[in-house]
């Protein structure tokens, strides 16, 4: 090496030590303009989640917001998880696609909510949560240029991994009923239209997504409904992905029907589901997709090339839970239906609070989540200027004010829709009394 | 009326499958070694030196941070901090910031993820776009292709090379050629992927080896994606180097760790990204809109697993310093097997693997199920069936266009325990014998 190129060297050292001395935090570090984020992920950097969940893990506040149960998970799940960690090769790698014991739980169960046989190797994948089932389906399925059906409100991320994915989000709200004779509302008067859905289905459009129970508004899709879904999907033949984490949270008078078992679509229908939900273990984050082995193949092959295993631990208490409820199935002591009883008490006195301070809640059919119109609170927010839509502005002001949290509902819709939704917030009920107590003593001295 | 209908249900088949269903970014990374080999070696009754895990268990006060988080409270069963249980990238931040020198912030500078392998998925989709080249040296931990190729990039190899032909004993003896490396950078050059120690190798790069890279990357304003998941796991006293922790490379490194191999629980799936906050953000946006959280228990216990290694680094009692002794014997122990039965090992430096050259060993394959693959897969494929031996083809850690010159090594994982290590001994001996 010359003497040149030596000094050359030496003082572009020289230089990037001064730099290191002068700029010991990363903030102060000279960024290249090279390293910026792919295309990709441009604009999806914001979440809702990272705006409101850091302001509510404040002790002091009441956290009616992201929707978690602050009860605790059944025992015999905890125990599970207590006695897999204790066996020496469950704490080592499982097979990729889903350990062997869980997807022949799930096969088992679900063979017998769908009634057909369910193969556990080829038409089942285990995910990170139904979120990471989302994003293999988007993956392995969307392509560049792809249309994708949105129904508003909808779980916010479906915006963003359609955008990931390269594709256009096509936005379809649901709309209220008119012609109500009484003044409570049911997310069943939350309807799409016929006419305008089918005038979104265009020859580019690659997936409907659709959310039964829908979070947040709680609408558990009708038979007719889901029908009038399926026969566009057929039409135009599109795929269908169904996110049903909610599925056993169905209250009474309801039923939770699975579109995959209508008429020709099993073919062309992933199922999500989540273990966080059905078991009110969130933390755990494992889900599944269901599907024909012509579609789970291609999000089996996502999954080998983005995390390429599930915690095995986890997996096999997720299986000795199912294996238990599922000799339990339709009486009051599975699990699956008795936290819905358990559900519907609290959703009920969630509900009685609101309308106790005159507030319109949104009776939810299934689900965690409660959405109330909190125009008849009259809340003067003009101080805090221009730039957010109301609901927004309300969150802020009430997690501030009154030390109550809860949701935006315009998180989980569209900039067009936003007016017709930003006098909504959204209320996670799945908490303990003392929780629900201290949101009610609030809500009924608001005024004071 | 029956006409009709079949009529019908062939026009609806058709239909299915006349769109391509699948996005073309998943077109040529569907095969995988691990689905292939894991399932054989689950179909036959083997000695399983294949797949890298242990087959002993991790360390007993890291089993009891899991069960005391399991009992713990109600948050440990629900969503944590997206970017990483606070607690676990508290530590993370204080433990690494003494060994990279700088300081860590843990919050901006640390993304959790699941295992090391979701981080390397988060790298590439935050900051590889279609047409940029991705430098990759051989032989390769198999996933860095696909995932390079999934994000439209395109993988630009750079060969290691026994440093003679003939005789290379150890995988020092595996080395870049300073030119042929300096002559793969580019102006479409986005990163470079390092792994050290490496898989399937063992190789562990020196300073000046870092430094070579380093300069590379400097020079031509490249991101270094540092692997170093095998980081504790450093024999014969070689010293295990941070590029990060080099002149100018903090703040264009991002660094990838494994939970489960630093803790012997593979299982358990908890890895992160370190690096300079404004690269780490683009990996967080990434996370966010695909899996968002990891799982709480587990991270809960890697947190208390680095408190209790931080109090006890250096000290006999760490078992950053007990595990490496331990494999150390192992590692002499199969190299020696080998060696005696004619087969070739290359000693790694570190982690957890043995390549070795299997030229010398005649055997009659013919298995017509495996004609046509390459000679390495073959092979493992008949040690798997007929002697009940489970190992992995090295040719599948090199690229498409290479593979063909590296079909003569097999890889053998060694952190097991004596018991399997003797039976995969005795497997061979038998064999050896029965010539």
């Amino acid at each position: 090496m010359n003497l040149t190129h030596r000094s050359i060297r030496s003082v572009c050292h020289f230089i990037n030590i001064n730099c290191l001395r002068n700029f010991s935090s990363s903030k102060g570090i000279m960024t290249s303009s090279r390293h910026t984020n792919s295309k990709r992920i441009e604009g999806l950097d914001k979440n809702v989640w990272v705006a409101f969940t850091s302001v509510a893990a404040d002790p002091t506040i009441v956290n009616l917001g992201q929707g978690f149960p602050d009860i605790p998970p059944p025992a015999y799940v905890k125990e599970g998880l207590a006695n897999a960690a204790a066996v020496d090769k469950l704490n080592q790698y499982t097979r990729g696609f889903g350990h062997p014991a869980l997807v022949k739980a799930l096969s088992q169960v679900y063979g017998k909510v769908y009634g057909q046989q369910i193969d556990p190797f080829k038409e089942i994948l285990v995910t990170v949560g139904g979120y990471g089932s989302l994003f293999s389906a988007m993956q392995g399925l969307v392509e560049v240029g792809d249309e994708v059906i949105i129904i508003e409100p909808f779980f916010d991320c479906y915006v963003p991994m359609v955008r990931m994915a390269g594709a256009k989000p096509i936005l379809i709200p649901l709309r209220v009923k008119c012609n109500k004779k009484t003044n409570i509302v049911s997310s069943a008067d939350w309807v799409l239209d016929p006419a305008e859905l089918a005038s979104k289905f265009t020859s580019k459009t690659k997936a409907i997504i659709i959310n039964t129970p829908n979070n947040p508004i709680g609408k558990i899709f009708t038979r007719d409904e889901l029908q009038m879904i399926a026969d566009l999907c057929i039409k135009h033949d599109t795929l269908c992905i169904s996110d049903e984490v909610y599925e056993w949270l169905i209250y009474k008078g309801h039923q939770h029907i699975k579109i995959a078992t209508l008429p020709g679509m099993w073919d062309r229908t992933i199922t999500i589901s989540s273990a966080g939900k059905t078991f009110s273990v969130t933390g755990w984050k494992l889900g599944w997709s269901i599907g024909p082995e012509h579609l789970i193949k291609h999000l089996q092959t996502v999954m080998q090339n983005t995390l390429y295993t599930c915690p095995t631990p986890l997996q096999e208490a997720v299986a000795q839970g199912l294996l238990r409820d599922y000799e339990l199935m339709g009486q009051p002591d599975c699990y699956f239906s008795s936290l819905a009883v358990e559900l519907e008490g609290k959703r009920d006195r969630m509900a009685a609070i609101l309308q106790d301070v005159g507030m319109s809640p949104i009776i939810p059919e299934g689900g965690y989540f409660m959405c109330v119109d909190v125009t008849s609170l009259n809340q003067d927010l003009s101080h805090m200027g221009d730039d957010e839509p109301y609901d927004y502005k309300f969150v802020k002001w009430m997690i501030k004010e009154k030390k109550l949290a809860a949701i935006p509902v315009t998180a989980f819709c569209g900039d067009a829709s936003k007016k017709q939704f930003e006098k909504y917030i959204r209320l996670c009920f799945i908490k303990k009394d003392s929780t629900l107590d201290a949101a009610e003593a609030i809500l009924k001295n608001w005024n004071s | 009326m029956t006409v009709c209908l079949l009529i019908k249900l062939a026009v609806i088949l058709v239909l299915i499958m006349s769109r391509q269903l699948h996005a073309r970014r998943i077109e040529g990374v569907d095969k995988n070694i691990w689905v292939e080999f894991t399932q054989l070696a689950a179909d036959y009754q083997v000695v399983n030196l294949g797949q890298g895990f242990p087959d002993f268990s991790p360390p007993s006060y890291i089993q009891e941070a899991f069960c005391k988080a399991v009992n713990g409270g109600c948050s440990m069963h629900q969503y944590t901090r997206a970017f990483g249980h606070p607690p676990l990238v508290t530590i993370l931040a204080k433990f690494f910031s003494k060994v990279v020198g700088h300081d860590i912030d843990a919050f901006e500078d640390i993304l959790v993820t699941v295992g090391a392998y979701q981080a390397l998925f988060c790298t590439f989709q935050a900051l590889v776009n279609e047409g940029d080249e991705v430098i990759i040296i051989e032989p390769f931990f198999d996933c860095y292709q696909p995932m390079v190729k999934m994000a439209g990039g395109k993988a630009v190899y750079v060969p290691l090379r026994p440093v003679s032909r003939g005789k290379a004993l150890t995988s020092a003896d595996w080395v870049l050629s300073s030119e042929e490396l300096a002559s793969k950078f580019n102006s479409r050059t986005k990163a470079i992927v390092i792994n050290t120690p490496n898989n399937p190798l063992g190789k562990v790069y020196k300073r000046e080896e870092l430094q070579l890279i380093a300069d590379l990357c400097i020079k031509h304003d490249v991101v270094c994606i540092s692997d170093e998941v095998y980081e504790w796991l450093t024999y014969d006293g070689a010293k295990h180097v941070k590029i990060a922790s080099l002149p100018g490379m903090w703040e264009r490194t991002v660094t990838i760790g494994s939970g489960g191999k630093t803790f012997s629980a593979t299982g358990w799936k908890v890895g992160w990204a370190i690096g300079a906050g404004h690269i780490l953000k683009h990996l967080k946006t990434v996370h966010q809109n695909s899996v968002y959280h990891c799982a709480t228990a587990a991270q809960e216990a890697v947190a208390v697993g680095f408190q209790r290694e931080y109090e006890h680094f250096g000290t006999p009692e760490s078992y950053f310093l007990q595990l490496p002794e331990r494999l150390q014997h192992k590692r002499e122990k199969l190299a020696a097997c080998l060696e005696s039965v004619g087969l070739q090992p290359v000693l790694p430096e570190g982690g957890y693997f043995m390549i070795a050259d299997i030229s010398s060993v005649k055997v009659d394959l013919n298995d017509p199920s495996t004609q046509g693959e390459p000679y390495d897969y073959r092979f493992v494929k008949w040690l798997i069936k007929e002697k009940g031996l489970a190992t992995i083809p090295v040719s599948a850690f090199y690229s498409p266009e290479h593979s063909k010159d590296f079909e003569n090594y097999i890889r053998f994982c060694f952190v097991k325990e004596d018991s399997t290590l003797s039976s995969a001994e005795a497997i061979l001996r038998n064999w050896s014998n029965g010539k």
